[in-house]
């Protein structure tokens, strides 16, 4: 990858406008996400904010706008160059797209097999090791229909962080978990931060997550189809003016306690 | 339940008893007679000081009640009815959710619809041929050694569309050589030519039947498969997690299909061929008296390589159409159970027609070649 010092900010989105054919998704979204930093894209269901992420890993072309890693355009870049951008790219999805028909291992060693140069041994070795960071140490040779939920969450966040990847992208990172699992995600996600200066963007509406992890984020309203709000999730809880922003933000903390809105529901773990 | 007007024009609906979803919605069409009726109530209140015991069924009555009431601009005042019931009609009456929520499902004029079906075939084909050639420059990826396929899957794919296959193909070729010989035979033995139902059994398994049953019954189930294989592997998001990663899913998912699709189809085909000629055999020898050295080399006089290989070149010409056509919907499907559902009948149905397609195809072109 080229040296970051050209460009102080890891991710620039200029003036995104997401559309599925006619109908707009969100528009005139921009935002920068420096270096080492938790970028988080709030938001309700269907406001966009998967759609966001698609555009921005390379899998829907924005209708407008453009977005940049380290001052590159990546829709303007042709093909092969994208290609190269994305393999600093570590992306965990919202089911956690495991291959089906691989083990844990495999699935974790297909990257490194595909963009390095080393052997058999050494990638069972990374690939073990990144699975016991994810607390996946002896489920090598399990498939992924073999493990719960939470497990294949993490599972996935080991395959997404095979090759050491300079931006991890993360869309819904708890949906489906328990609050214990999905606090476990939550530190790793921050872990991954601190100790490996990933820079990553986490899509989710789960107000638990967004008020740990965020450095920055931005709210995306689906009535108005744009963002309504830039800024560390409790600065704008405390600053915003906007009623939707603080309807959004204050979900969990209304009916007394000072505790945080209720987690996603769904399997638990183990 | 009764009502009753009070000087002042207001209708009153007493409650009484006990209300249950099991004893049914009582109707409030009498009520609705009343409200329409002229002079209308100004207004209409409920009095639950008898009733029970209530749950949803006396929820659909008040609601029902209050929106023919509504549409007659006739006032309810709700203030009756027990709290609970108040508060759920209360929540059942706010703002639904935006209106745009909903994907739009229009019903347009035949002729528009007539429209976008053209559109959307052309699109279909369009998107097909793409596939085609993405496919085909995948495969000269892998001849120069540079496309990634997994071996291992490969050889699963090579036994699924091979040995797994074998039982009903065995059982479809058996019947198939059955059914030729009995049809065959029962005209033949008019003719005092019972012996050549050999050539027709041989013949028409060889030629066609062999390899044309195999690959329906391929369509069915591998075609089928493989496109509900690559339709849930979209929904669950499996392939743009191997397109992020920059690997191309044609390399990793279509081509080891694909491959061992060509393989297997026409090692089924001999199979199948052999199978059916023993079930005309079978038939020959038992139900019309043929001896069996003698339908054996009958049908050793008639067959040449050239049937055999002609059979065969269509059998991987089917494979490799009834793989595109699964693999083409099961990557082309939606992302719900229900795409999947869908793509994986697409599937088989374009993989038959395309069968019965490249067969006249190469009917045609084997006649004039003179094969």
């Amino acid at each position: 990858m080229t040296s970051s010092a050209s460009s102080p900010n890891h991710i620039v989105v200029r003036d995104l406008t997401l559309a599925y054919g006619e109908t707009v998704i969100q528009r005139d979204v921009r935002f920068e996400v420096p270096r080492g930093r938790i970028f988080v894209i709030m938001g309700g269901s269907g406001c966009g904010k998967s759609t966001l992420l698609r555009a921005m890993i390379g899998l829907l072309e924005p209708a407008g706008g453009e977005v940049l890693y380290d001052g590159t355009s990546f829709w303007g870049a042709d093909p092969a160059e994208r290609e190269s951008m994305t393999r600093h790219f570590g992306i965990s999805y919202q089911s956690g797209a495991l291959w089906s028909s691989m083990t844990l291992a495999e699935n974790v060693s297909l990257p490194l097999e595909e963009y390095t140069a080393l052997d058999g041994d050494e990638i069972a070795r990374i690939a073990s090791l990144k699975l016991a960071l994810m607390g996946l140490a002896g489920f090598e040779e399990y498939y992924p229909a073999e493990i719960s939920g939470g497990m294949r969450k993490r599972a996935a966040l080991a395959r997404a962080t095979a090759l050491d990847p300079e931006i991890l992208f993360f869309d819904e990172p708890s949906a489906g978990l328990d609050p214990i699992s999905s606090e476990r995600l939550d530190e790793l996600i921050l872990e991954l931060r601190d100790s490996m200066g990933m820079t990553i963007v986490v899509v989710t509406h789960e107000l638990a997550s967004i008020f740990t992890i965020a450095d920055d984020s931005i709210l995306l309203d689906a009535q108005s189809k744009t963002m309504i709000a830039r800024g560390k999730p409790s600065d704008l809880l405390e600053g915003s003016s906007d009623p939707r922003v603080v309807e959004f933000l204050s979900r969990g903390r209304k009916g007394g306690g000072a505790e945080l809105g209720p987690r996603g529901d769904g399997t638990a773990e183990g | 339940m009764s009502t009753s007007r009070s000087d002042d024009g207001t209708l009153v609906v007493r409650l009484e008893g006990s209300w249950s979803v099991e004893a049914g919605i009582p109707s409030a069409d009498p009520m609705i007679r009343e409200i329409s009726t002229p002079p209308p109530p100004a207004c209409i209140a409920f009095d639950a000081s008898a009733l029970e015991d209530w749950d949803s069924s006396l929820l659909a009555f008040a609601r029902q009640l209050g929106d023919a009431a509504g549409a007659r601009g006739v006032k309810v005042d709700p203030s009756g009815l027990p709290a609970g019931a108040r508060r759920l009609i209360n929540l059942a009456a706010a703002v639904p959710e935006r209106a745009d929520a909903r994907k739009k499902t229009r019903r347009d004029r035949p002729l528009a619809r007539l429209g976008d079906g053209a559109l959307s075939f052309f699109e279909t084909t369009g998107g097909l041929v793409r596939f085609i050639g993405m496919v085909f420059l995948s495969f000269l990826r892998l001849l120069v050694g540079r496309a990634r396929v997994r071996g291992r899957d490969f050889w699963l794919f090579v036994q699924d569309a091979g040995a797994d296959a074998l039982p009903i193909v065995s059982l479809i070729s058996f019947l198939i050589g059955v059914i030729l010989a009995f049809i065959g035979a029962l005209q033949l033995r008019q003719f005092g030519a019972l012996v050549w139902t050999a050539n027709i059994v041989a013949i028409g398994m060889v030629r066609y039947l062999g390899p044309m049953m195999a690959a329906i019954i391929m369509a069915g189930r591998t075609g089928a498969a493989y496109a509900a294989q690559l339709g849930t592997m979209t929904v669950n998001e499996e392939i743009d997690a191997l397109r992020t990663l920059g690997i191309s899913p044609i390399d990793f998912l279509v081509l080891p299909r694909i491959l061992a699709l060509i393989l297997m189809l026409p090692l089924l085909t001999l199979y199948a061929d052999f199978v059916g000629m023993l079930g005309g055999a079978v038939i020959g020898t038992l139900a019309f008296g043929l001896g069996a050295q003698e339908y054996m080399s009958q049908t050793q006089s008639i067959l040449t390589m050239k049937d055999f290989l002609s059979g065969l070149n269509m059998a991987a010409s089917y494979g490799v159409l009834i793989a595109i056509a699964g693999c083409f919907q099961g990557m082309s499907s939606g992302r719900s159970a229900a795409a999947v559902g869908e793509a994986t009948t697409k599937a088989v149905v374009m993989g038959i027609v395309l069968i019965v397609l490249a067969t006249a195809f190469w009917t045609v072109l084997y006649d004039i070649l003179g094969i």
